[in-house]
């Protein structure tokens, strides 16, 4: 037997084995990794609804959504006034209030949960500290969101997310 | 390891960070003298290749039963749902449980297999007594543990295989009653039981991963039995591990694992009870109670003994007498190959364990019942009086001089 052929054809066997074996054990690691992800429950988008007729101009709600607080409150004209003369420039995010509604600019729907690290602000209660800018003051780290939502100041990147959702006739429904 | 001779160190060649490590840690030398170098008998068959596939199974099923532990809750109220969820909600979550369940069913075959390779060949002879009762003490506790994860889907079966399980204990006289109690953390199987049962589901496994450690190295202490018994005398008797066993295993290995995937996808209930996907119910005992496969034989002879004290002692007996194989075989051969008489009790032995098996599955009266009478009898007497007397009575075929002459021979026969 020609004993370079052979050397050259052992590699090729040893190769093609040890490339079938490592795709057959990345192959198996798919389930082991996606059985971690979120299971088809706790996919099955879960949707809150939330009766607003009760709420009065000032009022703030919270609600639960997947897990998380979601801030509901109902503004003044007032503070709708006030949230749309902010000067974007030199906002963190800037986003002007308008862009932050679809209809029904009076309900403020945002996700409770502050995008620094995740903690829920405080300024949903009238006796809570609710900034320098009216809106919410988170504890953790000291983030400062107004009327609208948006980081005004602090360590926060973004403004409070806003959730997916719709109201009619006064029923808001999240997700 | 003090036996363990430094026989092999890395090869030159070698790249200069395993070099750096090996000689702070000598661990890739260590690797290499045990898993790549190490001396092989010759002349080993298939049969030998149980011993990896046990070990490989052990490895599968920890790495799914870890990853079910993640979803499953340990509690009375929701372990059927959260088992329920599993197969249903979280991703792939059938196919970890499948291949968990239908896995303890493989374990027992390889690891049947494996011991009765090694009763065939007398793999527990001197000097290998300790490495065989290592693997008795694994067999024992993958009994416990493959019992104790039965009861957590928390069906029919488990709770009343739980049930029957632990008031075997009630048969011991005077404190019976008191240890059945001190098991169930109650006054029946309950809450408390289903939560220690997954502790214990839960440690079992890598208590095994210490004992598997133990019988290896006491493997590696005298090296493999091999198919006549003789040790391996000059170093022409021996073969390294890689690549001659490890392609050897490899072929094994996909066979086993295409057998085991064929039960995971066509089959995944074949080894399963119905009654299992009922929730647990404790008004009512299902109609025809039994245990899974692997303790049917088990099973056969505690009910082949019309005593209730009298059942459990045998029973506990029959995987016990185990323990003391190798000061039974009287016999100066080692190899079943060269020991006539032995070679037909042995089948004889296989027979009735296949016999018991069966028995174990069927109403305990009638032609079942006298089948598990007449067999249990054989169990213990293949054990208790022909591996001694065979010894002295038996007239040995000539054993080969050393593995080469043994492979010669059975060539120049074809």
């Amino acid at each position: 037997m020609d004993g370079k052929a052979d050397k050259g054809r052992r590699d090729f066997l040893i190769l093609t084995g040890y490339t079938m074996g490592a795709a057959g054990l990345a192959g198996l690691a798919v389930p082991f990794i996606d059985s971690l992800n979120p299971a088809a429950d706790t996919q099955a988008l879960a949707t809150t609804e939330v009766n607003l007729g009760l709420l009065q101009p000032g009022q703030a709600i919270t609600a639960m959504w997947r897990g998380k607080p979601v801030f509901i409150r109902h503004r003044t004209s007032e503070e709708i006034e006030q949230a749309r003369t902010v000067e974007l420039k030199g906002l963190p995010d800037p986003e002007a209030d308008e862009a932050r509604f679809k209809d029904n600019p009076q309900f403020l729907v945002v996700l409770g949960v502050c995008t620094h690290l995740g903690c829920v602000p405080l300024g949903q209660k009238p006796t809570d500290n609710k900034g320098d800018f009216g809106g919410w003051f988170c504890p953790c780290h000291g983030s400062h969101y107004d009327i609208s939502g948006r980081i005004r100041k602090g360590p926060a990147p973004k403004n409070l997310t806003i959730p997916p959702y719709e109201i009619k006739d006064k029923l808001l429904k999240i997700g | 390891m003090a036996n363990v001779k430094k026989s092999s160190t890395l090869s030159k060649d070698s790249n200069r960070i395993a070099k750096w490590i090996d000689y702070r840690l000598p661990i890739l030398s260590f690797l290499k003298a045990e898993a790549v170098d190490y001396p092989t008998p010759r002349n080993l068959n298939y049969w030998w290749n149980f011993g990896s596939l046990a070990g490989i199974t052990l490895v599968i099923m920890i790495l799914t039963g870890i990853w079910l532990a993640m979803h499953y809750t340990p509690h009375t109220a929701h372990a059927f749902e959260s088992v329920e969820r599993i197969m249903r909600d979280v991703n792939y979550g059938w196919l970890l449980r499948y291949i968990h369940m239908n896995g303890a069913s493989m374990f027992f075959i390889v690891v049947y297999v494996h011991m009765f390779r090694g009763l065939f060949y007398g793999s527990y002879k001197k000097p290998r007594e300790l490495l065989w009762i290592f693997g008795v003490l694994i067999l024992l506790l993958m009994m416990a543990t493959a019992f104790m994860g039965y009861v957590l889907p928390w069906g029919q079966m488990s709770f009343w295989g739980a049930t029957v399980i632990t008031n075997l204990f009630s048969a011991i006289p005077l404190v019976g009653d008191s240890i059945v109690t001190l098991l169930w953390g109650g006054f029946s199987v309950d809450n408390p039981t289903l939560n220690r049962f997954f502790a214990l589901h839960y440690l079992f496994p890598f208590l095994i991963v210490g004992l598997v450690f133990l019988h290896l190295v006491a493997l590696h202490t005298h090296g493999s039995n091999n198919p006549t018994g003789v040790e391996a005398k000059k170093p022409s008797d021996k073969i390294p591990f890689h690549p001659y066993y490890t392609v050897k295993d490899i072929l094994g290995l996909v066979i086993f694992l295409t057998i085991w995937g064929a039960f995971v996808f066509f089959a995944p209930n074949f080894f399963g009870e119905p009654d299992n996907y009922i929730p647990a119910d404790p008004l009512v005992t299902p109609p025809h109670i039994v245990p899974e496969w692997y303790f049917l034989p088990f099973y056969a002879i505690l009910r082949s003994i019309p005593d209730k004290l009298g059942g459990v002692v045998l029973m506990f007996s029959a995987v016990f007498v185990m323990f003391i194989i190798p000061w039974l075989d009287t016999s100066p051969v080692r190899s079943g190959r060269y020991r006539p008489l032995y070679k037909i009790a042995y089948v004889f032995f296989l027979v009735a364990c296949v016999a018991l098996g069966w028995a174990g599955a069927q109403e305990a009266e009638g032609v079942p019942l006298l089948v598990s009478r007449l067999a249990t009898a054989y169990y213990f007497a293949f054990f208790l009086i022909l591996m001694p007397v065979l010894g002295f009575i038996e007239k040995p075929l000539p054993v080969p001089e050393s593995l080469q002459e043994s492979k010669r021979k059975k060539g120049a026969g074809r």
